[in-house]
């Protein structure tokens, strides 16, 4: 067991959630982090079908990957990766047809999504099943969590519920004049969001910053 | 790594052969899940049109609720062609109206739904569908008895923007247009006018626009004009 989380595994686990994030650190998966966090439940199950995605699809590149021919890898990566999202999209849509129907067409184009790609060129290629595997749901999670964070308060504020439960209305703030921002539902809004928690990430991170 | 051409070309297909018959097979057995989703959403909408299957979220089992409440309201359905005729042998619930509009107006079925409630009251249920500003958007309209006033309206879109075109799949919206009628005092079709501010108002025929979604709102206007409009002879024809 202390073979299958090891100090190394750990590290490709929460790297990704903080130091490498492929979203506020490597800037990859922004389109859709705009595009389907409008409101939690939907961010929700983009983040673990986008989890699902990478981390298997790193497991399967690294099980072929002695296989391989370097010339048409690019291919295999990408037959790969549309293989899955098309089996999440079908498994969505049948289970869970109104969050699939929200989500829309950014199901499908998760296959274009850079961070999995990005993943199965510099890890799986190179690295073992069980490792790959893990450096896929870390950065799945660390896709996840940035997601979440931004729909939560794009939610709140936006339309004033926190997972389709009405908390302004609760709260009563709404006789006392309080107003949805419909600005925090407007695209532009998540890319500020993302700008904010780059900022606080680079302020308590000073590695991050580059330097001149 | 670099391997010969015969193994690269072995190799993509067996890759590829494998890949299609695992996407086949998943295919084969959700579809079956999927399209008793597409037959419950449809069914949820055409009742939502007359008020009606709004405890959804609260029921046990979607499905059944849904299965339940539609068989209780929606007592008929029916398909007509342009000239009003009730087409025989059609099973309205699976006419497709974005098939239809493919095909030659004079070809086309109109699906038609009979509601009974429970006050006995009879209503006409009639599908829209158009465009909006970003995408497809559809709905239902239900006519009273009269076939004049409309008793109540489900609308719902693609991708409409949040907060602003998208607020047409909203209660607020959609509940002013209940008591308006469609054709005015001489009889001639008039259609629903959505308008904005500084537009004149009637208090039958006009309903509010969407601040800030002018173009989802005009396109919704044009929608239920072109779609109630081919429906012109069977709202006629009986009265």
């Amino acid at each position: 067991m202390n073979q299958i989380f090891s100090s190394k595994n750990l590290k490709l686990l929460t790297n990704p959630l903080n130091l490498e994030n492929p979203i506020t650190v490597q800037v990859l998966g922004i389109c859709s982090a705009l595009a389907v966090t409008v409101k939690m439940k939907p961010a929700f199950v983009m983040a673990v079908s986008v989890t699902i995605v990478t981390a298997f699809s790193n497991l399967i590149i690294a099980l072929l990957r002695k296989s391989i021919p370097m010339r048409i890898r690019i291919i295999v990566q990408l037959v790969v990766i549309a293989a899955l999202v098309i089996l999440v999209d079908q498994i969505l849509k049948a289970f869970v047809f109104d969050v699939s129907k929200q989500l829309s067409v950014f199901v499908g184009l998760i296959i274009t999504n850079c961070i999995i790609m990005g993943r199965l060129e510099a890890f799986a290629m190179a690295n073992k099943p069980w490792d790959s595997f893990v450096d896929g749901i870390g950065n799945g999670l660390g896709y996840g969590w940035i997601l979440i964070v931004i729909s939560f308060i794009r939610e709140l504020l936006g339309s004033g519920t926190v997972w389709n439960y009405p908390v302004m209305e609760k709260l009563g703030l709404y006789s006392g004049g309080y107003v949805n921002n419909g600005l925090m539902i407007a695209p532009p809004m998540a890319l500020i969001l993302v700008g904010v928690i780059i900022w606080i990430q680079r302020s308590r991170s000073k590695s991050l910053i580059e330097k001149k | 790594m670099n391997k010969s051409n015969t193994y690269i070309f072995i190799y993509s297909t067996v890759l590829v052969a494998l890949v299609a018959t695992l996407l086949a097979l998943a295919a084969n057995v959700l579809k079956p899940l999927q399209q008793k989703n597409l037959e419950i959403a449809k069914k949820l909408e055409i009742l939502h049109s007359v008020n009606k299957g709004w405890d959804v979220s609260s029921a046990d089992s979607k499905n059944a609720y849904v299965d339940g409440e539609y068989a209780k309201y929606i007592t008929e359905s029916l398909a007509v062609n342009y000239k009003g005729d009730t087409l025989k042998g059609i099973d309205a619930f699976t006419v497709d109206p974005n098939d239809e509009m493919d095909k030659d107006s004079t070809q086309r079925a109109y699906p038609i739904y009979i509601c009974h409630l429970e006050d006995g009251s009879l209503n006409y249920i009639f599908p829209v569908l158009g465009k909006g500003l970003w995408g497809p958007i559809w709905g239902y309209v239900a006519l009273k008895d009269d076939r004049n006033t409309i008793f109540g309206v489900f609308f719902d879109h693609q991708g409409e923007t949040p907060g602003l075109g998208a607020e047409i799949n909203t209660r607020w919206f959609q509940e002013p247009f209940s008591g308006k009628r469609i054709f005015n005092e001489s009889g001639a079709f008039v259609s629903i006018s959505i308008v904005k501010m500084n537009e004149p108002r009637d208090p039958e025929h006009t309903v509010d626009a969407i601040s800030g979604g002018t173009i989802t709102s005009k396109g919704l206007e044009k929608t239920i004009f072109d779609c109630m409009k081919n429906y012109l002879p069977f709202l006629s024809n009986s009265k």
